[in-house]
C-alpha cells in the first residue's frame, strides 16, 4: 500500500529555515491544476513476462490510477507480445477491462499482421468487442510497418476508423533478456502510408525524444498522427515537445505499470505548461480521438 | 523531505554559457524540489578526453558553480588514460578547488592499474567517486555487458576495485544499467552505494535494490539534463517503500557520503 500519499508530498512543508519548499511553483501553472478525469492512453495488463510488479493486477493498477485523478486508461495487453492465439488474448483482455476496473479500461486489443488469418482477429476487436483500437507490436511480431500485409492491415483499421497505436519498444533494448529478438521499429515509412491513407489515425506509444523529433516533420504534415509521452526525457521535455510538435497531436501515456506512473504524472509538473496545454495533453485530445 | 541530486550535467540543457545552462538546471530543480545538485563534465561531451579537454570540461563546471555553491557541488572529470593529467586536475579541483568528487566515465575500465592509481589518491582526499557502469546487451550470442564499449566499466568490476580499495568513497554509477544484475553484482560489497539516475523509470528497481542492499546504499541522481528531474524522482516517489527509505535515497545517504569532505571544505549541509 503506497503510504507517501501524492498531495503530501505536494502540500508538505521542509523544515529549517534554508531548506527548499517542496514543489514552489514558479508559473501560473500549478501543479493542482492537474484536471480530473485524466486519460492515460497508455498501460498494459496482465503480466510482463520477466519480472512481477506492482500494479501488475488489473483492480490494483485501477486503484493506483483513480488515486491520480485518471478515469480512463487505454489498455493493451502484456500477453499480446508472446501469445500466438491472438483471438484468445483479444477476448482476454476484453473480458478484463468490462469485469475489472469499474469501467476504467478501455481495450486496445493486437493483431499480428504477419499471422495465418489475421483480418479475423482486426473484425473481431471492432464487432465483437467494440474496441476503438487496436495496438500493434511490430518489434516484437518481426515486421516492418511497410510490409504489404501490414499495409493491408492499416487500411482495413482506417475503413473500421480504428485508431492504431503502434508500439515502438517496450524496455530499453540494452537490458533486453538475451532472448528476446526485438527488432527496432523504423517509423519514417509512415509518412507515405498516412499520405496515401487520409483516414488513417496512428499514435506512436513510447518513442523516445529522438524519435520523436526526427518525425517532426511528419507530425506538421499530417495531423491524424499522435504520441504519448512515456518515454519522453530530458529536462523540461514535454514543454519542449509541445513548442516542436502541434499539442493537439501529443497526449499523456505512462506506460503503466512497467514504468513508474510518477513519471509521466511528474514530467507534466516539471515543464511549465498553461491551463489550456495542460488539459489538451491530459485529457482532452484523447476525448477527441476517441 | 531535503533532496539532493547526484548526478546532473551542462550537455542537453539550454544556454550557451556553463552558467546560463546551470541557472536552467537549478530553475527546474526549484519546480521540483530539489535543494542542491552535483554536477560534473563540460557542456559538450568528449568519451576519451585528452588533459587539455579535461581541464577545459572542469573549468565549465567550475565557471558554473560560482555564485551557486549553496545549490550545487561539483565533481571533477578524470581520465584514467592520462594518469599525470587526472592526477593534476584532482589537486587543482578537489584537493585545492571547491569540488567535492571524481566522476569517472568511459575512456577506462575501473579495474585497470591506472584507473586504480586515480582512484586511491581521490580515496585519500575523501572525494566521492561517481563511476559510471552498464550492462549492455550484444556480442555473439547476446549477453549482459557483451555490448560495452571498450573502456566502460561493469558493477563486476566496480565491486572488484571497491575490494582492492575499501576505502574509496565509490558509487556504482546507472546501478549497471541492467539494474537486475546490477544489484546481484554490487551487493557482496556492503561499503558501496548506487547511483539510480540515468536510466528508464522502470517498475521494481528500487524496490529491489532496497530488498538485496538496503535504503542505506541507494542514492538518488538524476543525470539531467539527458534525464528529466520528473523520470528519475519517479523511482523514489512511486516505489513501494516506507518513507523513511524513501528519505535516505534521495538526500540522506548522499549527505552522509559527502559529510567528510564537505566538512573539510567548512560547507554546510543546512
Amino acid at each position: 500500500m503506497k503510504d507517501w500519499n501524492r498531495r503530501e508530498f505536494l502540500k508538505v512543508p521542509l523544515l529549517g529555515a534554508t531548506a527548499v519548499p517542496l514543489f514552489r511553483p514558479q508559473s501560473y501553472s500549478e501543479f493542482d491544476e492537474w484536471p480530473d478525469g485524466a486519460v492515460d492512453v497508455n498501460v498494459t495488463l496482465f503480466r510482463w513476462p520477466f519480472r512481477q510488479m506492482h500494479w501488475d493486477d488489473t483492480d490494483e493498477m485501477a486503484d493506483g490510477l483513480r488515486q491520480f485523478g485518471v478515469n480512463r486508461a487505454w489498455a493493451g495487453s502484456f500477453e499480446a507480445l508472446f501469445h500466438r492465439d491472438i483471438g484468445a488474448v483479444n477476448l482476454r483482455l476484453a473480458r478484463e477491462c468490462r469485469k475489472r476496473g469499474n469501467g476504467l479500461f478501455v481495450p486496445f486489443g493486437t493483431v499480428n499482421p504477419m499471422l495465418p488469418d489475421w483480418s479475423e482477429d482486426l473484425r473481431r476487436c471492432h464487432e465483437e468487442h467494440n474496441m476503438p483500437g487496436i495496438r500493434l507490436y511490430p518489434g516484437y511480431h518481426g515486421y516492418p510497418l511497410d510490409h504489404p500485409s501490414s499495409i493491408e492491415l492499416l487500411e482495413a483499421a482506417a475503413e473500421r476508423d480504428l485508431l492504431v497505436q503502434i508500439v515502438l519498444v517496450m524496455e530499453d533494448p540494452r537490458t533486453a533478456h538475451p532472448l528476446v529478438n526485438m527488432v527496432p521499429v523504423a517509423i519514417d515509412v509512415l509518412d507515405s502510408i498516412l499520405g496515401s491513407l487520409p483516414d488513417l489515425k496512428i499514435m506512436l506509444l513510447n518513442a523516445a525524444r529522438n524519435v520523436l523529433v526526427q518525425a517532426i516533420p511528419m507530425f506538421v504534415s499530417h495531423k491524424d498522427i499522435y504520441c504519448d509521452i512515456s518515454w519522453l526525457d530530458g529536462l523540461q521535455g514535454v514543454e519542449r515537445l509541445v513548442t516542436e510538435i502541434p499539442t493537439r497531436q501529443v497526449l499523456f501515456g505512462s506506460h503503466s505499470p512497467f514504468f513508474y506512473f510518477e513519471a509521466s504524472w511528474l514530467k507534466m509538473k516539471e515543464s511549465i505548461l498553461d491551463r489550456k496545454t495542460m488539459e489538451a495533453l491530459v485529457k482532452e485530445n484523447a476525448k477527441r480521438i476517441v | 523531505m531535503r533532496i539532493w541530486d547526484l548526478h546532473c550535467h551542462l550537455s542537453g540543457v539550454d544556454g550557451d554559457t556553463p552558467s546560463q545552462r546551470m541557472d536552467q538546471l537549478l530553475s527546474a530543480a526549484d519546480r521540483m524540489g530539489i535543494e542542491r545538485i552535483c554536477v560534473f563534465m563540460g557542456m559538450e561531451w568528449a568519451y576519451d578526453p585528452e588533459p587539455d579537454e579535461l581541464r577545459h570540461q572542469n573549468d565549465q563546471v567550475l565557471e558554473a558553480l560560482k555564485g551557486r555553491e549553496d545549490r550545487a557541488l561539483g565533481f571533477a572529470y578524470l581520465n584514467p588514460a592520462h594518469v599525470k593529467a587526472s592526477l593534476a586536475e584532482l589537486k587543482r579541483c578537489v584537493e585545492e578547488g571547491p569540488m567535492v568528487g571524481v566522476k569517472l566515465w568511459v575512456a577506462r575500465r575501473c579495474n585497470t592499474p591506472e584507473a586504480e592509481e586515480v582512484i586511491t589518491r581521490a580515496a585519500g582526499l575523501d572525494a566521492v567517486i561517481y563511476q559510471h557502469t552498464w550492462l549492455k546487451l550484444g556480442g555473439t550470442p547476446p549477453t549482459a555487458g557483451g555490448g560495452n564499449l571498450p573502456g566502460e566499466s561493469t558493477p563486476q568490476e566496480v565491486a572488484e576495485v571497491a575490494s582492492k580499495v575499501p576505502s574509496a568513497r565509490l558509487i556504482c554509477g546507472h546501478t549497471g544499467g541492467n539494474w537486475e544484475l546490477g544489484i546481484r553484482a554490487i551487493r557482496p560489497v556492503r561499503h558501496v552505494p548506487i547511483g539510480i539516475g540515468g536510466s528508464y523509470p522502470t517498475r521494481g528497481m528500487v524496490e529491489m535494490a532496497v530488498r538485496e542492499l538496503g535504503a542505506e546504499r541507494i542514492i538518488y541522481g538524476s543525470d539531467a539534463g539527458g534525464r528529466s528531474f520528473a523520470t528519475q524522482l519517479a523511482k523514489v516517489m512511486g516505489a513501494q517503500i516506507p518513507n523513511q527509505d524513501k528519505e535516505l535515497i534521495l538526500g540522506g545517504n548522499l549527505r552522509r557520503m559527502l559529510e567528510p569532505i564537505l566538512t573539510r571544505k567548512g560547507i554546510r549541509t543546512e
